[in-house]
């Protein structure tokens, strides 16, 4: 048996293009007599348009067209919700472009087409819009008041409310020895992929054929959105994907931008790019995260886990995007996490407000709800004087309680069920690894000026499912080669690699043999794309399965040219055995030159292919635990992370070094929203984080050597694979590690952390409150 | 985000330069390192009609040591070769200290001492290390050549003294007196950013280590860098003992009027410019009392 592809270290293919700059991004499409885009964005959160006047624009030499929402006419339509339809959130659509008003800074108003980006920026500057000011409303105690109205039509900026009720809470908490209640917020932030977002829609006016470059995540979803738009069949548009310089959720979402850019193309019958610069990403594409929670436990004195109540609420932003309700819902759906909660009780506020709009950002609500879960663990540890480890030890699901259900809590789909799992043992590794013990004692201590702290935190991470299925097309051909066609999308996870391994073992060919092919709706017909950490456990399912139905029908055609049943042979590393023999029996490419030049084989049929679809409306459970240790210098509020781990049970690992570049680049990401990002909001709703010197993202100098820890040791019993998704864990716990690991730090001067990110800035407050509320 | 439209010149020569900046004046912005400016004119915060390109008046790239100890820099310089200069680590060791805090290396590579300067960003560290060594600043028109002191080039947010038909040409740092010490203590919310608030200070010290002359200076805590004159006062005549330190802290946190922005409230400014002042001191007292008179 020749070893395995599944599971080796195998380094990236696509890496030699990215890193030698032969990328192909969407900025690098140049199509002959290509037109470009500019956006008028709005600088208000909140006012009543009076006029639009664009005739000095028009008259620049090289501007081609100007546009509003009248010229698009009768085809206008929102952009649609996709997910999470939470009943009354339809009514706060985005439309493409500002209807009579504005509701927040960077909303689209008019579209400047040009001979170039310089002369459709001069013609933006050119526009005049008359803006007449209306009081904005940013936070959402003040939105839920009603005072203001973000779309007065509706008469209420409370779009939503999602509830779940597990168990009776009510009764646990009566009966319970222990209870408390805390408020926790998330700050408002969000994904920033090195490439922005971007496309080139090209209309050929003679075939009614749209071909579109730039799109991603979600092709084949975001052309049918748009082939109705249009008004076109959807097999005349051609959605194709380029390299992607990073998703994380925000990119590939539709947005108004991605109806109006292909409408113009189709309008003017020219070529027409659109590239996103940074200033309009941080302010029109999604933000995330903004999520409030009231939360209270209930426990007994031993530290058993009785009861969590919740109110979640979270600040959809102006305008209800393709993500509907998901953050805060999803937030809402493991806040239980890991543990054994029998009585849960939640309800799920979606409050509209003057601020860009909300949609997914990596591991979006899990984030959240594990910061807010694991804080008031902790909490709930020092009260009681309990180990804070063997609080969790004590209430964490058992193994053999897998499957375990912890019961509906998503809007109107299944129970959510935790598919399999070794969670103890997980923790166990994860003090190990970390050398938890050792750490201890510096817990809180003081030295050289600065206080240490280590924090944990468990978290569980849903993956894959979520849409019903994904599709992949293997195909043997002359060389021999073969060509692997997938549905879902690769924003940079290095699908190219792992696909190629899945594909090889279940085939039975070198690796080197194959290639991959993804991103463009015209190589399989039906797809939903790559988010939620789904790309291996549902393409990488399918692939598996079309591997295998291929692989059969080889050995059917070798078995009918050599006098023997297909059981009698085996296919490997591209050469056909007689089971039990040690030299090939046929050559794979004898076999494809067989079927090509004759009609004896495969019943006259040249094709040697096959297509398979993997459905799923289960979900697996990737889990694990972060450990943070920090350093906190308490006269300046600078938070140090001396050392960081992840450990993260991923079912089973196709290839080990891209699921620890996972972990890393997810860590990184998720340290640098707990500790540097935020979406600021000033006076007038003016979002003040509009560049990279205002929006801080980490860089290699701002965070340790990550260290990250895979395990497998419960394949999920829920694909062909057993794979679970890998793409978030890095993600999920950091907000809540570094949380508990500060506030032990600063224990001894009584700062307990409910809100981040911890900012030089918030961790001073913090200590200059409690010292001024203690010299009281 | 590309720039309004501008003309582009670039002169091959200095004099060629003040040409152009006398016919063009408040027209036109001198083009040097573009670190700063090619980010305000491609958001359109700057729109000048007219762009002076200086990169290739090589005679402003020197730097030179004085006869009396004293150190001339060549506004053209790049932040990088200022750095790694032998010259400047062992005639103004502080600013060799503080060319690192300023962003990364790629960013020093292009970067000018000139530029900074003249761009006087109240987070920068030169401004305020050129305030605290006393330097002077020259400056160049078709009608001539004038110096201008330190403490009357910083004029407000961004702006100097610099007159829209000058060229800054060269800076002059003083020589370093005997048993004298030198620190500076920032925090930034990165390496490499603009500080949030840092600290600039110089002691001198007589015989028996009291301190008889000092320097504190604060930037990125208002529209420009700033000394704190009281504190500076307080501190004459002390040793560097834990209480002395501790109220001239006390001192630069209470004269402190900083602004709010998305990093750091006024109130943090305050406080912690009373932390790093007394980090600095510390630094500037350990440095002076190893030199020798
Ligand atoms: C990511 C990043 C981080 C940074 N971090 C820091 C930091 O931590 N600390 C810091 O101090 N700086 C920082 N900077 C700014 C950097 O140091 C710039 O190089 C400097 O501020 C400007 O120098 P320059 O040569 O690039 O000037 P330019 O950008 O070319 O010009 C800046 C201004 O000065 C004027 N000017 C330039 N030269 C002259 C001259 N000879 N005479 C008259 N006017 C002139 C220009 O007209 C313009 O108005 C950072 C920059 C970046 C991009």
């Amino acid at each position: 048996m020749a070893k395995p592809y599944i599971g080796a270290p195998i380094k990236r293919r696509e890496d030699i293009r990215f890193i030698t700059g032969k990328g192909t991004y969407a900025d690098d499409i140049k199509l002959p007599g290509m037109l470009h885009a500019a956006i008028l964005r709005s600088p208000r959160a909140h006012a009543r348009i009076r006029s639009i006047d664009t005739a000095q624009a028009r008259a620049i030499p090289g501007v081609v067209w100007i546009f509003t929402l009248k010229d698009i006419g009768e085809m206008a339509v929102p952009v649609p919700m996709r997910m999470y339809k939470v009943p009354g959130l339809e009514r706060y659509l985005q439309p493409l472009l500002a209807r009579d008003k504005v509701r927040y800074m960077g909303e689209p108003v008019a579209v400047v087409v040009a001979e170039s980006r310089y002369l459709a920026e001069d013609a933006l500057d050119a526009i005049e819009v008359e803006y007449e000011d209306l009081p904005e409303v940013l936070e959402l105690r003040a939105a839920m008041r009603n005072e203001v109205l973000v779309h007065e039509e509706n008469g209420t900026n409370l779009a939503a409310v999602h509830e779940i009720s597990i168990g009776d809470a009510a009764r646990a908490f009566e009966k319970a020895d222990y209870v408390r209640r805390e408020e926790f917020r998330v700050h408002r932030h969000t994904g920033n992929p090195m490439e922005t977002r971007g496309l080139v829609a090209n209309f050929d006016v003679g075939k009614r054929e749209l071909t579109a470059y730039g799109m991603t995540k979600l092709l084949h979803y975001n052309r049918q959105v748009i082939a109705s738009f249009l008004k076109l069949p959807e097999h005349n548009l051609h959605f194709i994907e380029n390299d992607i310089g990073g998703g994380f959720g925000i990119r590939g979402e539709l947005y108004p931008e991605d109806f109006l850019i292909p409408f113009a193309s189709m309008r003017l019958g020219r070529p027409v790019k659109w590239i996103e610069d940074r200033r309009e990403h941080l302010m029109a594409a999604n933000h995330s995260r903004e999520v409030t929670c009231e939360l209270e436990i209930a426990a007994k004195k031993d530290g058993t886990l009785l009861a969590l109540r919740a109110r979640i609420y979270g600040n959809m932003g102006a305008y209800v995007r393709t993500h509907g309700g998901l953050v805060p819902c999803s937030t809402a759906a493991l806040l239980p996490g890991p543990y054994r909660i029998p009585n849960y009780q939640c309800k799920v506020h979606c409050v509209i407000t003057n601020k860009t709009g909300m949609g997914t950002y990596r591991a979006p609500g899990r984030y959240e709800s594990c910061f807010f879960r694991e804080r008031m663990l902790d909490m709930m540890a020092a009260d009681l004087e309990i180990d804070p480890v063997d609080l969790r030890r004590k209430n964490l699901i058992q193994p053999e309680e897998m499957p375990y259900e912890i019961g509906l809590t998503r809007p109107g789909t299944n129970p959510t069920v935790l598919d399999s799992g070794n969670y103890p043992s997980a923790l166990n590794r994860a003090l190990k690894e970390f050398d938890y013990d050792k750490l201890r004692p510096l817990q809180g201590r003081f030295e050289n000026g600065r206080y240490h702290g280590i924090g944990l935190a468990y978290f569980v991470k849903n993956t894959g499912g979520l849409e019903p299925y994904e599709g992949a097309r293997v195909v043997l051909r002359d060389g021999p080669s073969v060509t692997v066609y997938l549905s879902i999308n690769v924003l940079g996870q290095g699908h190219e690699t792992a696909m190629a391994q899945i594909c090889a073992d279940a085939l039975g060919v070198p690796m080197d043999w194959i290639s991959v092919f993804h991103g463009n709706t015209d190589l399989v017909p039906f797809g939903w794309g790559t988010f939620a950490s789904r790309g291996t456990v549902m393409g990488g399912s399918a692939l598996h399965l079309a591997a295998q139905g291929l692989k059969k029908k080889i050995l059917t055609i070798a078995g009918d040219h050599l006098g023997a049943g297909p059981a009698e042979l085996d296919l490997q590393e591209g050469k056909i055995y007689r089971k039990g023999t040690e030299a090939p029996a046929l050559d794979l490419g004898k076999l494809v030159a067989l079927v090509r030049h004759s009609t004896m084989h495969n019943q006259g049929q040249p094709e040697l292919e096959e297509t398979a679809y993997f459905n799923s409306n289960k979900m697996t459970h990737s889990y694990g635990v972060h450990l943070a240790h920090v350093a906190v210098d308490p006269e300046t509020g600078m938070v140090e992370i001396l050392k960081y781990m992840v450990v993260e049970d991923v079912g089973r690992c196709i290839n080990p070094l891209l699921v620890h570049g996972q972990a890393v680049g997810a860590a990184v990401q998720g340290i640098g929203g707990t500790l540097l990002e935020e979406l600021v909001y000033g006076e007038n709703g003016q979002l003040l984080t509009t560049t990279f010197r205002d929006y801080v993202l980490p860089s290699s100098t701002d965070v340790p050597a990550i260290e990250s820890v895979v395990l497998e040791e419960v394949p999920s019993p829920l694909n062909p694979l057993g794979v679970k998704g890998a793409g978030e864990g890095g993600m999920v716990g950091t907000g809540a590690a570094l949380a508990n690991a500060v506030s032990y730090a600063l224990s001894s001067l009584g700062v307990e952390i409910k809100e981040l990110p911890l900012s030089p800035d918030k961790v001073r407050a913090l200590i200059r409150r409690r010292s001024a509320e203690q010299a009281r | 985000m590309k720039p309004a439209p501008f003309e582009y010149f670039a002169p091959q020569a200095i004099d060629e330069a003040l040409k152009l900046l006398q016919k063009y004046g408040e027209e036109a912005k001198v083009l040097a390192g573009g670190q700063s400016l090619m980010p305000l004119l491609s958001l359109r915060l700057a729109r000048p009609a007219v762009i002076i390109d200086i990169n290739r008046l090589r005679d402003l790239a020197f730097i030179r040591s004085e006869p009396d100890g004293g150190l001339r820099i060549g506004a053209l310089a790049r932040q990088r070769a200022v750095e790694r200069s032998g010259q400047v680590a062992t005639q103004c060791p502080l600013i060799a200290a503080a060319m690192p805090l300023i962003g990364h290396f790629q960013i020093r590579n292009r970067g000018t001492i000139g530029g900074s300067l003249a761009h006087a960003d109240p987070a920068a560290e030169l401004p305020a290390v050129s305030l605290t060594l006393e330097a002077e600043f020259v400056v160049r028109s078709t009608r001539g050549e004038r110096a201008i002191a330190a403490k009357d080039f910083f004029l407000g947010y961004m702006t100097t003294a610099i007159e829209p038909s000058e060229l800054l040409t060269e800076i002059r740092i003083p020589a370093t007196r005997p048993r004298v010490g030198w620190a500076i203590e920032e925090v930034a919310r990165r390496r490499g950013d603009f500080a949030m608030v840092g600290v600039v200070t110089l002691v001198e010290l007589n015989g028996n280590d009291t301190c008889q002359n000092s320097r504190i200076v604060v930037f990125g805590a208002g529209e420009k860098p700033e000394r704190v004159a009281r504190a500076e006062r307080l501190l004459c005549g002390k040793r560097t003992d834990e209480h002395a330190l501790a109220e001239v802290a006390k001192a630069v946190t209470e004269d402190l009027d900083p602004v709010s922005d998305v990093h750091a409230s006024a109130e943090y400014r305050k406080e912690v410019g009373g932390v790093l002042t007394r980090r600095a001191l510390q630094n500037a007292f350990k440095r002076a009392q190893k030199e020798t008179a």
